[in-house]
């Protein structure tokens, strides 16, 4: 069946997830769906899905106008969704899960042998191994993903949208999803994969739409594209660059990482050795594909991730063994990847917002342990007026606000709290360009006044414009370190993706 | 315009009253009564000088209960074990005070402690099992509900039991306790002659609901506690060690259930008897939700079920079955629990709706 997604546009309070987006898929080809998290594609597959209605804008299948009220509806349309979690119930069997939900509950027995035989020939006619009498808990993940393809198929899906299938498989259960999708379009199902290692796009896609910022930069044959090209459009180039200056740096050490090794929270290597030393006045751009140990370090030097070895320093203090409080009050400041789930209490006011992170700090808590909130007043009203934050006032919740005056609050909170070491996660993830512009210039002006920050982000434009030296990760380990003057996004994207050691 | 958000708050739990009245109307006429007459009835009688007193005795104990659930809700919390913390606690303070002797103040503050000690620390093992176990509070609590009340009887029956007659009959209760372990009535104090007593307790309240205020919405540790509940995740990134905080807020929790027994045990009954009152540690979770954790709120909460369950003994006289009363404090909840919920929302997307505006008149 073939799709068209036809201006879309889709806004939630303080986030712009679609705008305007238009899409065609052809009908039986594998169709891929990339960009950084919070580019906008889980809300646009969740319209597509019916879990979720647009602002505006229109789909067609087969060139007849649908509309969704829920995912029953798309379900009959002929939609299936494989949710990256599992949607199984451990204890029931392989054919009790996919026929879960098929009938409207009544009080006959279940035709156990008709169900069994349906899913059988099923399973035979697309080649999707499963056994419909075990139970799901007996299956591994690969198993489990094929009952989930096989469930939806049993309704009659000729549309298949794929969340990020590959993120739980390893290497070898990979390829043989692979081979069952090919097997799928070949017999005329039309699949939507959404993904962002573009690795696998390009083996597995026949097209590829490239999402970023809510918005559609543009769809090609993967076969015309490279990974490089398609990093790029993922990324941006066409974004206004942050102003380069020179700048003072002393030779005073800020933040200093001994060979700091972790393993995630599956046993798996999350980084290793990793060393690297950032002075005072001076901004490190962390770059590396998303899911390549950022994650895992930067909460290490938070003090909220478990490394195995290696010892952490700020100025001259041993932090290693500090906890997440000891290492705010010592002045760690983090601008949070995620504003709403890690930087903000969007249900509380911008008064209570400014205290958090320095709770436990002179400026907000007295010698009796009072929150003073004087000064929460005074210092929410400087951040509002030195960021540019639209609000009503300081009395607004944060949910009111919009995301990029969100994030301008978060990165001032930050930046005023006068930290020694900034560690600055995506700070301009999802944000329009006037906030980007204004948060760019913040970073550089509290670099020029002596902090040290490591700037993790996934705009190869904002690390090559931001950094004065880049470090680039991959795999958990440090690859390549070189500076912003002989590196370009093509070259950066080479080595994030491992292509050139 | 904000000021008319404000006022809408504050008038939601007078609308929800209303409309409580009005459904519990219609049962009232379906049962063929009289529903003006009964709540005529009902406001007459819960209004003498006697009942009002009558209600402020009830209010004391649920009120500190309310107190006690609330500190778990604003962290996201349920502690539903306030009823066997209380009454473990209140046992172990009445079993401490009657064998000392000592002079007032330190007799009855020895009580406390004892008490909220017992308490505090009974509430303290569900954080202990949430935190090391992963054991949810609901479960423990429920759980440590009933090992309490099996520990009371036991205790009651076998180790601190009164004898009498020379020994030879044992009774399920403590020792009296003495006098300087007894809370004495305001009416002197307030010059409430020919009345029933009011208890002394009252003052104690009235400043544990202080001290929650401060703890929750002004100490530093409460901000944490409160950020907690709203947003877990910003909290951990914040400081907040959120394993300590589950301890800390049960530890606290199970401190303020060791004061629901207080008032019932140095300033009336002063001992604990097997029909010492139970159930209180659940009035609190209603009570808490009617008064949405807030100090004030719950105390008005707190006067409105004392209020409802004092003037419903008219009743069964003018021949309205007594019921209604429990039929009415339950639509009661229902109605404002869902109203507040309706207005949050409604609150909520005004503000979101005043700040678009502005930015788009910004830009």
């Amino acid at each position: 069946m073939k799709i068209s997604i036809k201006n879309i546009s889709k806004s939630f309070p303080g986030v712009l997830a679609n705008k305007d987006v238009s899409i065609d898929v052809a009908s039986a080809s594998i169709h891929a769906i990339v960009g950084e998290n919070g580019a906008g594609k889980s809300t646009l597959m969740k319209i597509l899905y019916g879990m979720q209605k647009p602002d505006s804008g229109t789909l067609e299948f087969d060139e007849k106008l649908v509309k969704f009220n829920s995912p029953k509806d798309a379900i009959e349309e002929g939609i299936g969704m494989v949710h990256q979690h599992f949607m199984l119930a451990d204890n029931l069997t392989v054919w009790e899960n996919i026929v879960l939900g098929i009938d409207k509950p009544n009080f006959k027995p279940l035709k156990k042998k008709d169900y069994i035989s349906e899913i059988n020939e099923l399973a035979e006619k697309y080649k999707l191994k499963v056994n419909p009498t075990k139970t799901i808990d007996e299956l591994g993940v690969g198993s489990k993903q094929r009952v989930e393809i096989l469930k939806v198929l049993y309704r009659g899906a000729k549309i298949l949208i794929l969340d990020e299938p590959t993120a739980v498989l390893v290497p070898q259960e990979v390829s043989e999803l692979f081979e069952n999708l090919r097997n799928l379009k070949s017999l005329g199902v039309t699949i939507l994969f959404i993904s962002h290692k573009l690795d696998e796009v390009i083996e597995i896609a026949d097209n590829v739409s490239v999402m970023r910022g809510g918005m559609h930069v543009g769809t090609i044959e993967t076969k015309n594209v490279s990974k490089s090209e398609l990093a790029e459009m993922m990324i941006g180039k066409d974004l206004p660059l942050p102003p380069k200056r020179t700048s003072q740096i002393s030779e005073k050490i800020c933040l200093k990482v001994e060979n700091l090794t972790a393993k995630t929270v599956e046993g798996k290597k999350a980084f290793e050795n990793i060393d690297f030393e950032i002075k005072q006045g001076e901004i490190v751009g962390l770059a590396g594909v998303e899911g390549n140990g950022q994650k895992e370090l930067s909460e290490s030097i938070l003090g909220l991730y478990e490394f195995e070895s290696g010892k952490i320093h700020l100025h001259e203090d041993d932090i290693s063994n500090f906890d997440t409080k000891s290492r705010r009050e010592l002045g760690i400041s983090y601008i949070a990847e995620d504003r709403q789930a890690q930087g903000l209490i969007i249900e509380a006011n911008l008064i209570e917002n400014v205290i958090l992170g320095n709770q436990s700090t002179s400026k907000y808590s007295s010698k009796y342990k009072n929150v003073i909130y004087k000064n929460a007043v005074v210092n929410s009203q400087s951040v509002v007026n030195n960021f540019n934050v639209v609000t009503p006032g300081v009395n607004t919740l944060a949910i009111a606000l919009s995301g990029g005056n969100q994030q301008k609050f978060v990165v001032g909170r930050e930046i005023e709290n006068m930290p020694k070491f900034l560690l600055a996660s995506q700070p301009t993830r999802g944000v329009d360009v006037g906030a980007q512009d204004l948060i760019w210039n913040k970073l550089k002006d509290a670099r020029d006044s002596g902090l040290g920050v490591l700037l993790i982000s996934a705009d190869l434009d904002e690390l090559l414009g931001l950094s004065d030296r880049l470090i680039v990760i991959y795999e958990g380990q440090f690859v390549k370190e070189l500076k912003p003057s002989e590196a370009t996004p093509e070259l950066l994207g080479s080595f994030m993706t491992g292509l050139n050691i | 315009m904000k000021i008319y958000l404000k006022i809408i708050g504050y008038l939601t739990p007078i609308i929800a009253l209303a409309i409580s009245f009005f459904i519990t109307g219609l049962i009232l006429v379906a049962i063929d009564r009289n529903p003006i007459d009964t709540f005529a009835l009902m406001i007459e009688y819960g209004t003498t000088p006697k009942s009002i007193i009558s209600i402020l005795n009830r209010s004391i104990p649920v009120y500190i209960s309310a107190i006690a659930v609330a500190v778990g809700f604003k962290m996201g919390m349920f502690n539903i074990g306030v009823e066997g913390q209380y009454l473990f606690g209140t046992l172990i303070g009445a079993y401490v005070g009657s064998l000392l002797s000592v002079s007032r103040p330190l007799h009855i503050l020895i009580i406390f402690i004892s008490s909220f000690a017992v308490s505090s620390l009974w509430a303290g093992i569900a954080g202990y099992l949430k935190v090391k176990k992963g054991v949810h509070e609901v479960i423990s609590t429920i759980m440590l509900n009933y090992i309490a009340s099996g520990l009371v009887a036991y205790l009651l029956g076998s180790v601190f039991f009164e004898r009498k007659d020379d020994g030879i009959i044992r009774v399920p209760q403590t020792n009296n306790l003495p006098e300087t372990g007894q809370l004495p009535p305001l009416n002197n104090l307030l010059g409430l002659e020919d009345l029933p007593n009011l208890n002394g307790f009252l003052i104690g309240a009235v400043i544990l609901g202080i001290v929650y205020y401060w703890l929750v919405w002004k100490s530093s540790l409460g901000f944490e506690l409160r950020a907690t509940g709203m947003n877990p995740t910003a909290a951990k990134f914040s400081g907040a060690n959120p394993n300590k905080l589950i301890i800390v807020a049960m530890l606290i929790s199970g401190a303020f259930a060791g004061f629901v027994g207080m008032s019932n045990l140095v300033g009336y009954f002063h001992k604990f008897t097997i029909d010492f009152p139970t159930g209180l540690g659940f009035a609190g979770i209603t009570v808490a939700l009617l008064g949405r954790n807030h100090p004030i709120g719950m105390a008005l909460g707190a006067f409105l079920i004392s209020f409802l369950e004092r003037s419903a003994q008219i009743l069964d006289l003018n021949d309205v079955p007594k019921e209604i009363e429990r039929i009415m404090a339950g639509i009661v909840i229902l109605v404002v629990v869902i109203s507040y919920e309706v207005v949050r929302r409604y609150v909520l997307t005004q503000q979101v709706k005043l700040a678009s505006k502005l930015v788009q008149n910004v830009e």
